[in-house]
C-alpha cells in the first residue's frame, strides 16, 4: 500500500508540471480556437519561449545551488549592447569580414555573460553578500551602464546577415497547408537543456550542486568546495544569458537598451519554479524548467488570443508563480 | 481516601508516543505528588525529554490521558501548559541574546500599560523581585549575550516562575553549572518545594538525584521500569535500573594498539576555545575525548578539520607538520569526521542513501575529465555497505529523511569511511539512536580499528568512553585536564578531571 502511494507521489512530483502543461494546452486550444492550435502559432510560441528559456536553464542551476539571480535581464541588455558595438567595430574596419564580425560579436556576448556571472559569483562567495542583494545591485548596474552607453537609445547592428541568422530555421516541413519549422533558438534551447540536464544528473559537479543547495554545511563537511560550486553556477548562468542575448539581438538585429531583456528575471525564475525545482535549493530538474517556460509562454499566448490587455498577462504571471510555490509547499 | 486523591497533583495514564512509527514512549502510567521533588532518570534516548515535552504542551501524546488535580486535561500548546500552571525549563536555553533580561522573562507575555504599549517599569520591577527571590545578582537591564551561562540558567528559571506555576519541570539544569552554582540551584529548588511547588527534575547525574529528590523514577527505552522513594535506593541500583544489563557485554573487547603514532596535536591553541593541546593517537587506537559541555571536545574536531583558526601549534600527520584550512584538506590527508550534528553537518536528509554514502568519496567513482559518475560502480559499492552494515532501507534511492535515527547514523558512518581514512574522528557516534543500533555502531568502530584505522572518540556518555577507549583525554575549559590510561579509565576519575575538581583541590 505505502509503496504504491509513494510511487504515485513521486510521479506527481516528477510529472506534475508536464500534466499541467497538457491541461493548459487543451484549455488554450479551446479558448484560442482555431488560431492557437495552428502550426505557425505553435512554432512561434516555441521560438518566443526559447530566449527566456535558455536563461531559465542556467537559473535552474543557480536556484538548485540555493541562490537566485535577479540581474539576468539587465545583464542580457548589457552584453548584447557591448556585443553589437564590437560587431559593428569589426565590420567598420577595412575589409571587415561579415562572418568574422558576427562570430566576434557573439563571442564577446557569451564571454561577457560569463564574466558578468563570475562578477556576481565572486561578490556572493568571496564578498559573502546574499545573492538577492548582490544581483539586485548588479541588475541596476548592468541596466544603467547600457542606458548610459546608448544614451537610453538603441544600438542597431550594421550586419544584415546577423539579422537573418536571428530569423533562421533549421528545417521546415509542411503539414497540410501549414508549415512547421524548427527555428535556431529552439534547437539551441533543446541542445543546452540536454547538456545541462546531463551535467546535473551524471557528473560530480551536478551532484555537488544539489548537495550545496540542500545543506551547505553538510557539503562543507563532506569536502565539497562550496564556494567554488556556487561560483560556477553563476558563471554558467552568465554564459546562458550571453547565448540568449546573442539570439535575441539577432532576432531584432538591434538592441534597445531600455527594453531589451526587461522582466526576463521574472520569467526565468517563474519557469524554474513551475518546473518543480525547489525554491529552497537542493533538487530540481532542467527539463522541468523547459516545461515551465512553455507553460508561461502558452498562458501568455492564450491571454493574447482571448483579447486581454497585455498588462493583464503580468498579473496572471504573478499569480501563477505564487500558486506554484504554494503547491510546492503543500506537497512537502 | 479524599486526602489521598488530593495528594496527587498530576496523573498520567497509558501515555504512548511515537515519531514516524518509531515508539519513543510506551504505556507510561505515573503519579506525581503535590509538593515533591520527583527525579526522572534514564540514558540518552530513554524518553525523558519527550515525556516532559508532552507535559509542557510541545508534543502531543499518540495515546493516553493526563489528569491535573483529578481533572482530565488536554495540553495542546505551551501556552495552555502555562495556563494550567506547568512550566518547563528546557535543557537548551530559549533566550534571545539581543534582548535584556527583563524582556526575555516576559517574552510573549509582556505587561502592558495600555494595548500595545509596554510597561517596562513594572516588568523591570517584577524581574528584580524574582531575581532577589532566587538570591542571584543579575541586572534586569543586562543583555542576555553579556551574562554568564549560570546566570542564563537562572534567567530561564525566573522565566518559568514569572507566572503562576504549580509544577516546575527542570530538564538537565546542571549541565552547564559549576559545583558552587549547583548548590545554589539545589537550595532554590528545595525552597520552592517548601513554598508549595511540585518539581520534576530530569537528570542523568545520579548523585544529584540522590541528593535532591524525594522520589525517583527510571525510564529505559521509553518504558517506566522503576519507581521508588529516593532514600531506599542506592546510586548503584539506579545505574543498574537505568542500563538494565551488564555493562561489559555491551562493548566489544578492547584491542591493543600498535606503537606507531599516526596523528599528533602539538600545542594547539584557538583563542577563547582551546589552549595548548598536545596529544597523540596511535595506529589502531581508540582515544577518548571526554569533558563537560563547553569543554571544547567538538572544537578539537573542528580545529583538526580547519573550521577554526589556530593561532599556535600544529598537527603531525604521517610525520608531516601540517595545519588544515578546510575539511577538504583534512580529508585528503586521510582524516574523516563523523559529526555530532547528524542532520546539520553529517547527512543530507533530502538525498538518497546512495548519494549520501558517496558524497565525500565521489571522486573514486568518477572517470574522465568531466568527472562523469560511474553509476553502476556506485550502486554496487553502496549495496555492499547496506548489507554489511545492516542498514534498514527500502532501497538505495530512499531519501534519508525516511530512515530511522540509527540507520541515518549508519549511513553517516559509512559516508565517513568510504574515503578509506586512516584517522576517524567520531563525535557522539550514538546520539539519538536506539539501543540495538548503538551496539552495532560500537562493533563497527571496533572492526574498523582492528582493520588498522585509528579513532578519536568524542562522547559525553561516559560509559561508552569507558567501554570503548584505550586511553582518554579529559578536557576542562579548553585545556587537557588529564590523559587517563588502563585502570584509571572509570567514570569517577573522568568526572573529577572534567569538572576541574582536581585543580580546585590543588589550589
Amino acid at each position: 500500500m505505502s509503496q504504491t502511494t509513494r510511487a504515485s507521489r513521486l510521479n506527481l512530483e516528477k510529472y506534475g508540471s508536464l500534466l499541467a502543461l497538457g491541461a493548459l494546452f487543451i484549455l488554450a486550444t479551446i479558448i484560442g480556437w482555431p488560431y492557437f492550435i495552428q502550426v505557425e502559432n505553435l512554432t512561434n510560441v516555441m521560438r518566443q519561449a526559447s530566449y527566456t528559456g535558455i536563461i531559465a536553464l542556467g537559473m535552474t542551476f543557480v536556484i538548485i545551488s540555493g541562490g537566485i539571480d535577479l540581474s539576468v535581464g539587465a545583464m542580457a541588455a548589457f552584453v548584447a549592447s557591448c556585443g553589437v558595438l564590437f560587431m559593428n567595430y569589426l565590420l567598420s574596419r577595412n575589409g571587415g569580414n561579415e562572418t568574422m564580425a558576427i562570430v566576434g560579436g557573439v563571442f564577446v556576448m557569451v564571454l561577457l555573460g560569463g564574466l558578468a556571472g563570475a562578477f556576481n559569483g565572486l561578490l556572493i562567495t568571496k564578498g559573502k553578500i546574499v545573492p538577492f542583494i548582490v544581483t539586485l545591485g548588479t541588475m541596476s548596474i548592468f541596466r544603467y551602464l547600457s542606458l548610459l552607453m546608448a544614451n537610453a537609445g538603441e544600438f542597431a547592428s550594421h550586419s544584415q546577415a546577423f539579422g537573418s541568422f536571428g530569423m533562421s530555421k533549421i528545417f521546415s516541413f509542411n503539414i497540410g497547408n501549414s508549415t512547421f519549422s524548427l527555428s535556431t533558438p529552439v534547437l539551441i534551447l533543446l541542445i543546452l537543456a540536454a547538456i545541462l540536464s546531463f551535467m546535473l544528473n551524471n557528473t560530480k559537479f551536478g551532484r555537488h550542486l544539489s548537495a550545496v543547495g540542500s545543506n551547505s554545511r553538510v557539503a562543507q563537511y563532506s569536502a565539497i568546495h562550496v564556494d567554488r560550486v556556487r561560483f560556477w553556477a553563476y558563471v554558467i548562468l552568465g554564459l546562458m544569458v550571453g547565448i540568449s542575448a546573442a539570439l535575441l539581438a539577432a532576432r531584432f538585429n538591434t538592441v534597445s537598451t531600455p527594453n531589451f531583456g526587461l522582466g526576463f528575471e521574472l520569467d526565468a525564475i517563474a519557469a524554474v519554479i513551475i518546473g518543480g525545482t525547489a525554491m529552497s535549493g537542493g533538487r530540481g530538474s532542467v527539463w522541468g524548467t523547459v516545461v515551465g517556460i512553455l507553460i508561461l509562454q502558452i498562458i501568455q499566448n492564450m491571454l493574447n488570443m482571448a483579447g486581454l490587455s497585455p498588462y493583464f498577462q503580468g498579473v496572471v504571471k504573478g499569480i501563477v508563480i505564487i500558486a506554484s510555490v504554494y503547491i510546492q509547499k503543500q506537497r512537502q | 481516601m479524599i486526602k489521598d486523591k488530593n495528594d496527587i497533583i498530576l496523573h498520567m495514564e497509558g501515555i504512548n508516543k511515537d515519531f514516524g512509527g518509531v515508539p519513543v514512549l510506551k504505556d507510561i502510567t505515573l503519579d506525581v505528588h503535590r509538593q515533591e521533588i520527583l527525579g526522572v532518570i534514564g540514558e540518552n534516548g530513554a524518553g525523558k525529554s519527550t515525556l516532559m515535552k508532552i507535559l509542557s504542551g510541545i508534543y502531543q501524546p499518540s495515546s493516553g490521558l493526563i489528569y491535573l488535580n483529578g481533572e482530565p486535561v488536554k495540553i495542546e500548546s505551551a501556552i495552555k501548559a502555562r495556563q494550567l500552571g506547568i512550566s518547563l525549563v528546557p535543557q537548551e536555553f530559549n533566550l534571545i541574546p539581543d534582548l535584556p533580561v527583563y524582556e526575555n522573562i516576559f517574552l510573549g507575555a509582556e505587561i502592558l500599560k495600555k494595548p500595545g504599549v509596554l510597561d517596562k517599569i513594572s516588568m523591570k520591577e517584577k524581574t528584580r523581585e524574582l531575581l532577589s527571590k532566587l538570591s542571584v545578582d543579575i541586572d534586569p537591564d543586562a543583555r542576555i549575550d553579556k551574562i554568564s551561562v549560570a546566570d542564563k540558567q537562572m534567567v530561564e528559571i525566573c522565566k518559568a516562575l514569572a507566572f503562576h506555576a504549580d509544577i516546575l519541570i527542570l530538564d538537565e539544569p546542571t549541565t552547564m553549572l559549576t559545583t558552587f552554582e549547583i548548590d545554589i540551584l539545589f537550595k532554590l529548588v528545595k525552597a520552592l518545594r517548601d513554598q508549595g511547588m511540585t518539581i520534576i527534575y530530569i537528570s542523568h547525574k545520579l548523585k544529584e538525584i540522590k541528593k535532591l529528590c524525594d522520589r525517583t523514577i527510571v525510564l529505559r527505552d521509553g518504558v517506566l521500569v522503576f519507581e521508588s522513594p529516593t532514600e531506599s535506593v542506592s546510586v548503584l541500583e539506579m545505574a543498574q535500573r537505568m542500563v538494565g544489563r551488564e555493562l561489559e557485554s555491551v562493548f566489544p573487547p578492547k584491542t591493543l594498539p600498535a606503537n606507531e603514532i599516526v596523528f599528533e596535536a602539538k600545542d594547539v591553541s584557538v583563542p577563547g576555545v582551546l589552549e595548548n593541546l598536545t596529544f597523540s593517537l596511535r595506529k589502531g587506537e581508540i582515544l577518548g575525548l571526554a569533558g563537560l559541555v563547553g569543554a571544547g571536545r567538538t572544537e578539537v574536531a573542528e580545529t583538526v578539520l580547519g573550521l577554526r583558526k589556530m593561532t599556535k601549534g600544529h598537527f603531525i600527520v604521517n610525520g608531516k607538520q601540517i595545519r588544515f584550512n578546510e575539511p577538504a584538506e583534512a580529508i585528503a590527508a586521510g582524516i574523516s569526521y563523523l559529526s555530532e550534528d547528524r542532520q546539520g553537518a553529517g547527512i543530507l536528509t533530502s538525498f538518497s542513501v546512495l548519494k549520501n554514502v558517496t558524497l565525500i568519496s565521489l571522486n573514486n567513482y568518477c572517470n574522465s575529465f568531466v568527472r562523469l559518475i560511474d553509476k553502476e560502480l556506485e550502486r554496487k559499492k553502496v549495496q555492499e555497505y547496506v548489507r554489511s552494515f545492516r542498514i534498514k532501507t527500502e532501497s538505495l534511492d530512499t531519501l534519508l529523511e525516511n530512515l530511522s535515527g540509527g540507520n541515518q547514523q549508519k549511513v553517516s558512518l559509512v559516508k565517513s569511511i568510504d574515503t578509506n581514512p586512516k584517522i576517524l574522528i567520531v563525535d557522539e557516534p550514538t546520539r539519538g539512536v536506539d539501543v540495538a543500533a548503538k551496539h552495532e555502531i560500537y562493533h563497527f568502530i571496533h572492526e574498523l580499528v582492528k582493520g588498522g584505522i585509528s579513532c578519536l572518540f568524542i562522547s559525553s556518555e561516559l560509559e561508552e568512553i569507558v567501554g570503548m577507549c584505550n586511553r582518554v583525554v579529559v578536557m576542562h575549559e579548553g585545556r587537557i585536564a588529564a590523559i587517563l590510561e588502563e585502570s584509571a579509565i572509570n567514570e569517577e576519575e573522568i568526572m573529577i578531571h572534567a569538572t576541574g575538581a582536581k585543580e580546585e583541590v590543588a589550589s
